[in-house]
């Protein structure tokens, strides 16, 4: 139980750690900011506890706030984004239910159901995010076009770091 | 009594995500207050450190270009120097200090984080409560406006980038003194839009846009921008302008926070007005 939690610390700190030294630093034509840390929320174990998981991803965006000055705008959109998972999970679980103690990664999942996973979840975080940022209906389309964008620059990025990361067994920590 | 209870234990899931988003929510609404400082915000100690971390790096990068706007800028301010003005008067006025009174002091700051990708924009500063800094302090650097403090630590304070929603700068066109509105539309960091010129007022490519006197926070007569592209759309009385920005927000890295000695001077004495508009 405390390998697994300090497993799930350490996975933390390398995200945030990523998000926070790289990518929220990428200064490129004004569309691109992609957000990879909502990938820590989306890896927890299957079975954690609800209230648990609620509070897991208000600290996460929490933390990700800090270094951005957003307010809390991180944190309102990766807590929704985790009160859905469980029902997302349902819905796309596979025909035998999942396995105890599975791990959420494309090699055991398949690919299909990881990027269909990782597109609901994402495509709903990013969209309440950039609408939280902006906050105003005027920029209706462009706010829309920018979290599409930013979802699939997002997705491209989670699925290059697993097939990086994640395949071989001595870096299987790493993203789990 | 007991039935509520299990009420609530039954949805417990949907009532504790309904806390955690007013909680949000009531954060998100704090950081958009102007008069009242964020709980989250990165001036803390330790995303502090992170950032100068991180800059101390992309500084080094930047080192060549940041030099060149250093040596441009000191090349204009030593034409202002007396010694480079030839004295042909035999009589010489001097300012005693009882006539000019000082109204601006500056603070040099260096810019730890930076960013120019969202709608709202925010930069991190070195200088803080220690050194003088205060909220609603005006920042601006060689090349043009940076944008006005928001909270401020004892050594660090954040800046409200002019690369924000809620930004709005009065601005004056430099030939014939018509004020207008500055306000950035999201679209391009180099690009800003000026509001409220009327149709009739001749505005052409290349005029200059700088900051007007009715501000307490910026000086007057700082560069904001050059017009780029004018056109009017039917409906109202007012010219679309796209201005092009003199400030490079992407390359900031060393700027001024304007201190205003006569600020609380000029605001207790419009205080008492604003009821009346």
């Amino acid at each position: 139980m405390i390998v697994k939690i300090l497993k799930e610390l350490f996975r933390f700190i390398f995200i945030i750690g990523i998000q926070v030294l790289f990518l929220n630093h990428i200064q490129w034509n004004g569309y691109v900011n992609p957000y990879v840390y909502v990938l820590f929320v989306l890896l927890l174990p299957v079975e954690i506890p609800n209230l648990i998981l609620l509070l897991i991803a208000l600290l996460t965006g929490l933390t990700i706030d800090m270094f951005g000055n957003s307010g809390g705008i991180h944190a309102a959109a990766t807590v929704f984004m985790a009160f859905l998972r469980p029902g997302v999970l349902k819905l796309i679980a596979p025909r035998d239910g999942y396995e105890t103690e599975a791990r959420l990664s494309p090699q055991v999942m398949g690919f299909t159901w990881f990027l269909s996973y990782l597109f609901i979840m994402v495509f709903i975080h990013h969209l309440l995010y950039f609408y939280l940022e902006v906050f105003r209906l005027s920029e209706f389309f462009i706010t829309f076009f920018k979290s599409f964008i930013n979802s699939l620059i997002t997705i491209t990025i989670i699925v290059l770091g697993e097939y990086l990361f994640g395949q071989s067994k001595g870096n299987e920590r790493f993203i789990k | 009594m007991r039935n509520l209870f299990l009420l609530l234990w039954k949805y417990n899931f949907f009532i504790l995500f309904l806390l955690l988003e007013t909680f949000c929510g009531y954060l998100i609404f704090q950081n958009n207050n102007f008069h009242r400082s964020s709980f989250v915000n990165s001036t803390n100690a330790l995303s502090t450190r992170i950032n100068s971390f991180v800059n101390n790096i992309t500084d080094y990068i930047d080192l060549r270009s940041t030099n060149e706007a250093l040596s441009r800028e000191n090349a204009a301010l030593k034409m202002l120097l007396p010694d480079v003005f030839y004295i042909d008067s035999a009589l010489q006025k001097i300012n005693k200090d009882t006539v000019l009174k000082q109204q601006y002091s500056f603070i040099a700051a260096k810019v730890i984080n930076n960013t120019i990708n969202r709608r709202n924009n925010y930069l991190t500063l070195d200088k803080g409560l220690l050194l003088g800094v205060k909220p609603e302090m005006g920042v601006i650097c060689g090349e043009g406006i940076v944008g006005i403090v928001k909270d401020v630590s004892d050594h660090y304070c954040s800046v409200m980038s002019f690369l924000h929603k809620d930004s709005r700068i009065t601005a004056r066109m430099k030939k014939n003194n018509f004020i207008g509105s500055l306000v950035w539309d999201g679209y391009d960091e180099t690009h800003a839009s000026l509001k409220d010129i009327a149709k009739h007022v001749v505005v052409i490519k290349g005029d200059t846009i700088i900051t007007s006197s009715y501000s307490s926070i910026f000086p007057e007569g700082v560069m904001l921008g050059i017009v780029d592209e004018v056109s009017s759309s039917g409906g109202n009385n007012f010219q679309d302008i796209r201005i092009k920005l003199s400030t490079s927000f992407g390359k900031l890295s060393y700027v001024y926070i304007v201190n205003n000695l006569l600020k609380d001077e000029q605001r207790a004495l419009e205080e008492p007005l604003k009821n009346d508009r």
